[in-house]
């Protein structure tokens, strides 16, 4: 596991208030509590962890680029951003 | 289409009414006495509700309670102090009535600091205290029966700051996705309806230093017409900090040193910050459930000076605690104590004096009248709700609040405004003054339970 995919899952962990071992790669945001505006939070703070700009857009989430139906597809699309950064 | 469905209502009406006195006609004393007990049972000859106050909270620079604060009041303790917070040192003004060492952790988790602005998180606490006093719990139809109308001038202004200063001084282009719901002016309304389930009617009004009077009145208004069964009142401000402190800088209104209302040494206004919430209850709700009632609110005013953005006008003042009086149907030989909007500018108190003496008369020179901003500040749109702190403890204590600071008389100011040291006094009936920039005006009448 990389150092990127722990950062990210640490912080979907605080924002569902549960400790990053309890989450698993196919659980969707939902399964683990995070509402839509925990998602828009949790996406700000990835934002701020890695300086990036995630594509993502509340009113339609299914529509853009960025897959969040579940934590793995989450993840892979932030590491994704991060490796283009770069 | 209104008009024609009351002509044809009209007939069924006067049936009506005439089908009663074919029964038995009453006399007036009868007629007397069903008024008198309606008045007793919790409602005025005219239908009208009476309203009762059964719970009032609050966290102010003397206190984070009505206990904590009542004590500073009657020892004439002074709030006011050297302001501390980031960027202070580039102020000219660097006194207010802060609410010291507050640390949201110590009441709040991380996910309700996310959401609560500083305004927000002294309105909860406030009205933690007011609820719990009040030993209501909002369910089923009183939840359905129960709103929140609350005062702030500038709401979530630490929000507003802290972000302005992050994409204009640290030049970021990306801000935390709650700052909306966190700055917003009816935040601190909206969370106190979720906290405690209230449905009914709520809203916040935004009249500058007048906010929690004209709040506190809308919500007396409701539950004496019946819209509600109760109401969470009153109103909070948290504007200190560098840009809320800097923008009062900018009036040049502001003392440096001390606020010292109606005393010829004044030299401005202080600010200040917290909040106070009250529970304004429908009297025979609050009768049949037994509950502590504080004192009776019985009678509101405002008005428009129409006149001046900032100036006050002893006309629109004077109109206005005469209207309050009248609403309440007290003479003015009723009133003991008015709880002054004594800012300590040199336009405010003078034409607040003027104006008291207007409306009373001969009266004025029998009545005391206190600003407590001399020792919590000036809470701007929360001012009032903390003013009406005082009003309650002089109806249900016994103790008339000081105006400290006083140092000497101003023959413009020439009314007893209970000088430094707060006094016994027997008090049946109060107002709470709040003259506002932009000229509204609004004026709160209370009574003795």
């Amino acid at each position: 596991m990389s150092d990127v995919h722990d950062r990210i899952l640490k912080i979907i962990a605080d924002q569902a208030m549960l400790e990053p071992a309890e989450l698993k790669s196919e659980m969707s945001p939902q399964d683990i509590g995070i509402d839509s505006m925990g998602l828009v939070e949790s996406i700000f703070a990835i934002e701020e962890e890695f300086d990036i700009s995630v594509p993502f857009n509340a009113n339609e989430p299914e529509s853009s680029d960025f897959d969040i139906s579940t934590l793995g597809s989450i993840i892979a699309a932030v590491e994704k951003l991060v490796a283009e950064k770069v | 289409m209104n008009a024609k469905k009351n002509k044809g209502d009209k007939p069924e009406k006067s049936q009506r009414k005439s089908e009663k006195v074919t029964g038995k006609v009453k006399s007036a004393t009868s007629r007397a006495r069903t008024m008198l007990g309606r008045v007793i049972m919790g409602r005025h000859a005219n239908g009208m509700r009476r309203v009762a106050i059964t719970g009032m909270g609050t966290i102010n620079a003397l206190g984070r309670d009505v206990p904590s604060t009542f004590e500073a009041m009657r020892e004439g303790r002074c709030g006011i102090g050297e302001l501390d917070f980031r960027d202070v040192e580039r102020l000219a003004v660097r006194i207010g009535g802060q609410v010291r060492d507050w640390n949201a952790e110590t009441y709040f988790n991380r996910q309700q600091i996310v959401l609560y602005d500083k305004f927000t998180q002294f309105t909860l606490l406030a009205a933690r205290e007011a609820v719990d006093q009040s030993g209501l719990i909002f369910e089923g139809e009183l939840g359905i029966r129960s709103g929140v109308v609350l005062g702030t001038a500038a709401g979530g202004m630490n929000t507003w700051d802290e972000n302005y200063r992050t994409v204009y001084e640290e030049g970021k282009n990306r801000v935390h996705p709650f700052v909306v719901p966190r700055l917003m002016n009816n935040a601190a309304a909206s969370h106190l309806s979720m906290e405690y389930g209230l449905m009914g009617p709520s809203f916040t009004v935004a009249t500058a230093c007048a906010s929690s009077n004209h709040a506190m009145g809308m919500a007396f208004n409701m539950v004496r017409s019946g819209a509600a069964t109760v109401m969470l009142t009153g109103g909070s401000e948290a504007m200190l900090c560098f840009g809320g402190v800097k923008a009062w800088e900018g009036l040049r209104v502001m003392s440096k040193d001390a606020c010292r209302p109606f005393s010829a040494t004044r030299n401005g206004m202080v600010q200040g910050e917290g909040a106070g919430v009250f529970v304004f209850e429908d009297w025979e709700h609050a009768v049949a459930r037994g509950a502590d009632i504080l004192a009776e609110v019985v009678g509101f005013s405002m008005s428009a000076d129409a006149q001046d953005i900032v100036m006050p006008s002893a006309i629109g003042a004077e109109r206005t605690i005469t209207g309050a009086m009248q609403d309440a149907q007290l003479r003015p030989e009723e009133i003991g104590y008015i709880n002054a909007h004594g800012t300590g500018t040199a336009a405010n108190d003078k034409t607040e004096c003027a104006a008291v003496a207007h409306a009373f008369g001969h009266h004025a020179d029998q009545l005391m009248m206190s600003s407590t901003k001399s020792m919590h500040g000036h809470l701007i749109g929360g001012t009032g709700a903390v003013e009406l702190l005082a009003c309650i403890m002089a109806l249900r204590d016994g103790v008339i609040a000081p105006t400290i600071g006083y140092e000497e008389p101003d023959p413009e100011c020439a009314l007893d405004v209970v000088p430094n040291e707060a006094r016994q006094a027997k008090v049946g009936a109060v107002l709470s003054n709040a003259f506002a920039f932009g000229g509204l005006n609004a004026v709160i009448a209370l009574r003795k339970v």
